[in-house]
């Protein structure tokens, strides 16, 4: 049986049998690896919790037929601890994970490990507001795989902006000319702040009010859930004023009523 | 591959956490060549679990009745309030014989990217025993992995709002593993050593 070793962030585990589990892991050279970690769940295991959700470690597996094993795992980075004793925090960090897999294939992806990492590693050390460190992660997790937006030039036509309408399905930022009917309003607060997200310019990102955070939010949830096919189900579990509604983005015109019927 | 029914029971037992295809043949095989009545009193056993188990409607442990034994049961202490994630752990702790007060039954632990959260698990029926005054101390036994140690967070968090004492089990309880494989000693220690987190 081969043999490999790697770095590797625990997105996420299940349990398997009587007291094993099943780690997902984004590993910094392999890509996403699925692999059994016995008897984890017993007490005295070698793991501990080094295999829990958000840590950080060098892990030697074994190539199995199915599903590799893992040998050995020595900490790299132990946010577990720190993230779980702030609620706001747990959350936070789930909607990475769960992101992160979601975004994650076997092939090789170590920007989107080092991202992911960076990310865990500065909300366990509170450096910015969760809410900020996630729509930070989920712009740039998304850039990564392919689906940078754009919030200064049109998404559409690319016409310099910056604009004042945002069309997630259209990459962003969208000109007087490509704005649909309806289009959401993207007010000058909103769009620095997306953009400061977007290029990681935590200086920008400061003092911003919470109206401006809330709808900056609101759009990266409506652009991530666009991409991802489906949403993410931790951000229906974010902590309470975290809430990333996609509700929170203002329409340009009210809500459509449906139209009459015609009576034949 | 065996003949229709066989293999019927075979994949059926396999089905079952924790028995592997071998196990499951192994008891398959069992059955087959066990007396008739005991097989019988296994299938009606079998038959009756779904319809005569229940929830109990105070604390969420499994019961017979409308509530279970140890709600019922006027000895136990009822200041105390030990919340745990299953009914499972709540075999766990009165094995260790340490503790005489009433549980709570989460029904889980939050996990958000299973689309668990708070108010999927009962604790909104926690708060409502909590509310008369009669608990003065909630002991927060979720496991000791991070979904369990993140529900405590939380519900430490909520609790923070009433006039009631929260505390944790103490560590030496095997950190990333389940609470009902901890031996009635540490489990027991942990009770006794709990610490005050609100
Ligand atoms: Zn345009
Ligand atoms: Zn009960």
């Amino acid at each position: 049986m081969a043999i490999y070793r790697d770095e590797a962030v625990v997105l996420r585990t299940h349990k398997l049998g009587e007291a094993d589990r099943i780690c997902t892991l984004l590993t910094r050279n392999n890509g996403k690896v699925r692999a059994v970690a016995k008897g984890v769940r017993k007490v005295g295991s070698k793991f501990g919790a080094r295999l829990e959700p958000f840590m950080v470690a060098d892990i030697q597996f074994y190539e199995g037929r199915t599903l590799d094993t893992i040998s050995q795992a020595e900490t790299l980075g132990s946010y577990g601890a720190p993230i779980v004793a702030d609620y706001a925090l747990y959350t936070t960090a789930t909607a990475m994970v769960e992101a992160a897999d979601r975004l994650t294939e076997t092939d090789p992806a170590q920007r989107q490990y080092l991202l992911l990492v960076g990310a865990l590693r500065s909300l366990s050390r509170g450096e910015h507001s969760p809410t900020l460190t996630l729509d930070s992660y989920l712009l740039r997790a998304l850039s990564i795989a392919g689906w940078a937006p754009s919030f200064q030039d049109c998404a559409r036509c690319g016409r310099p902006g910056p604009h004042a309408r945002v069309m997630v399905q259209v990459g962003g930022a969208v000109c007087s000319d490509c704005a649909p009917q309806g289009a959401a309003i993207l007010d000058d607060a909103t769009r620095e702040l997306l953009i400061a997200l977007l290029a990681g310019a935590w200086d920008l990102t400061e003092d911003v009010p919470e109206q401006v955070q809330k709808r900056a939010s609101g759009i990266v949830a409506a652009y991530a859930q666009w991409h991802l096919d489906r949403s993410l189900r931790s951000l229906d579990h974010l902590d309470g004023s975290q809430a990333h509604t996609v509700a929170a983005v203002p329409q340009s015109t009210p809500p459509s009523v449906p139209e009459p019927k015609a009576t034949a | 591959m065996y003949e229709g029914i066989v293999q019927e029971l075979i994949d059926e037992f396999g089905r079952l956490p924790g028995i592997g295809p071998k196990s499951a043949q192994r008891i398959a095989f069992h059955i087959l060549q066990t007396e008739s009545v005991d097989v019988a009193r296994l299938s009606e056993i079998l038959g009756q679990i779904r319809t005569r188990v229940h929830f109990c409607e105070i604390c969420g442990n499994v019961a017979e009745q409308e509530t279970c034994s140890i709600c019922r049961d006027p000895r136990r202490n009822q200041t105390l309030i030990c919340v745990v994630e299953e009914a499972k752990d709540v075999v766990a702790i009165e094995r260790t014989r340490e503790f005489r007060g009433l549980y709570h039954v989460l029904g889980g632990a939050i996990s958000p990217i299973d689309g668990i959260g708070p108010d999927d698990l009962r604790i909104r029926q926690l708060m409502q025993r909590l509310a008369d005054g009669t608990v003065v101390e909630v002991i927060l036994a979720t496991d000791p992995n991070l979904e369990g140690e993140a529900t405590a967070t939380y519900l430490s968090r909520l609790l923070t709002t009433l006039k009631v004492k929260v505390t944790r089990l103490a560590s030496g309880l095997p950190v990333g593993g389940d609470l009902e494989y901890a031996d009635e000693i540490t489990l027991g220690r942990a009770f006794e050593g709990r610490t005050v987190i609100g």
